[in-house]
């Protein structure tokens, strides 16, 4: 380990939930995204599971707010290193969704895609299980369009890109296929307990 | 991309009272493109560890060495660390170059919108510019608060570059203080071009509006913000 000379650092306990390189962003929630902010209206809104499902499904903003709801209580963790502890969404499961489409047997991954033309990938395993959520709330409070309003992916086990904002579908794949910041040197899985920030790690 | 390297500091210069250029020698060099940035990490006696993303000034020189900006956070606990403490000869651990979004390869006309420390990645795209004699691909608008807040003050001015001031103008100029403009935008725009924005997360809402409102297609935008990661 290479000490730094004359580095102490400031935040000396370490909350254990932090992952490690993680520090607490406290009161901050930094917005970080890699295009301009759109601005979605809700009455053409929809979100769509595709690929190889059994049941090709949309579903309108109404149609998506009447299914039934569910909560995550837990943290996020940003690849550029905050994390915000105790956070609360509010949606509907991914498992929901996925119950609806039905995915075939030979689906593997899925790639998340956004009303920006934003990507990401993940193995479908991540998505399931009570892991994943599609979140229109925050903090009891409508999620505001930069942290991706009007509703976005929540894969919160996951570094926070894969959360993919203003998210308009998944498309269920029998491969994996690198999404927008995985093509652009990011890790295809991203654990931040795993530290798998860039490819490679 | 390598993975962690120990860089040497070779030298450390003030761009502003609170912004500051650390150069360094790496010893596994890898040429980056101008708007990548390196990771930097800093390691406890106690095995605690900080690290921060910081974007690349320079451009490949001939020499194994990167020029990194920083400017100082209240609070900031990997910039103050930097500004009060680092000096020439100093090892710091360092990754990359990372990123292969906004990145501008000197090929197409490139519109750049830079607010404050946002204009740091811009200047590595400006200087490859000049450097490859194709300084008429870019043009630049940085918007600062003063102009004691102009980063690379002697290098940056120049038939590409355009100031506009928030808060405190030079006497001289005609256009006062205001918030970037679509008056400001307007003659710059061509069309057709990349345009590639970095600051703060405001900055960066107030100037894709801006640019929308004078034509640029959103799909044409490039954004970089610049998050208070300390």
């Amino acid at each position: 380990m290479a000490v730094t000379r004359g580095f102490v650092g400031k935040r000396r306990t370490r909350d254990p939930r932090l992952p490690p390189g993680q520090y607490d962003a406290r009161d901050e929630w930094p917005v970080l995204h890699a295009e301009a902010t759109p601005r979605l209206d809700t009455a053409r809104w929809t979100f769509t599971i595709s690929g190889l499902v059994e049941q090709e499904t949309t579903w309108t903003w109404d149609e998506l707010r009447a299914l039934p709801r569910s909560r995550y209580e837990g943290d996020i963790h940003c690849v550029t290193t905050w994390s915000k502890l105790g956070m609360t969404f509010e949606g509907v499961s991914v498992d929901t969704l996925l119950d609806a489409a039905r995915p075939l047997p030979s689906a593997t991954h899925v790639l998340a895609t956004s009303h920006t033309g934003y990507t990401t990938n993940l193995p479908l395993a991540d998505v399931t299980g009570g892991k994943a959520w599609v979140v229109w709330e925050a903090q009891g409070h409508p999620l505001t369009v930069e942290h991706g309003g009007p509703a976005r992916l929540l894969v919160p086990h996951l570094y926070f890109w894969k959360s993919a904002k203003w998210v308009s579908g998944l498309r269920l794949l029998d491969h994996d296929e690198p999404g927008f910041w995985e093509r652009n040197g990011y890790h295809d899985r991203g654990d931040p307990w795993l530290e798998q920030r860039y490819q490679g790690d | 991309m390598a993975g962690w390297q120990t860089a040497t500091v070779v030298s450390v210069r003030a761009e502003t009272a609170s912004a500051r250029t650390f150069r360094l020698r790496l010893p596994e060099f890898e040429p980056h493109l101008p708007g990548q940035h390196y990771v930097l990490r800093l390691t406890a006696p106690d095995g605690y560890r900080a690290s921060r993303s910081y974007s690349v000034a320079s451009v490949p020189d001939g020499s194994p060495e990167i020029e990194l900006t920083v400017e100082r956070l209240p609070g900031g606990e990997v910039s103050e660390f930097l500004h009060d403490v680092v000096v020439p000869g100093d090892e710091l651990e360092v990754r990359g170059p990372i990123g292969g979004w906004f990145v501008w390869r000197v090929d197409r006309p490139a519109l750049l919108v830079g607010g404050g420390s946002g204009v740091v990645p811009l200047m590595a795209m400006l200087r490859a510019a000049r450097s490859a004699g194709k300084a008429d691909l870019v043009r630049l608008v940085v918007s600062v608060r003063t102009p004691e807040d102009l980063y690379y003050r002697d290098e940056i001015t120049g038939p590409q570059t355009t100031v506009v001031h928030t808060r405190v103008a030079p006497p001289d100029e005609a256009r006062g203080v205001d918030r970037l403009t679509t008056a400001d935008l307007a003659p710059l725009v061509r069309g057709g071009e990349d345009v590639f924005v970095c600051g703060s997360p405001g900055f960066c809402d107030t100037a894709t509006d801006r640019l929308t409102e004078v034509g640029v297609p959103e799909r044409a935008i490039r954004v970089e913000r610049f998050g208070p990661s300390g």
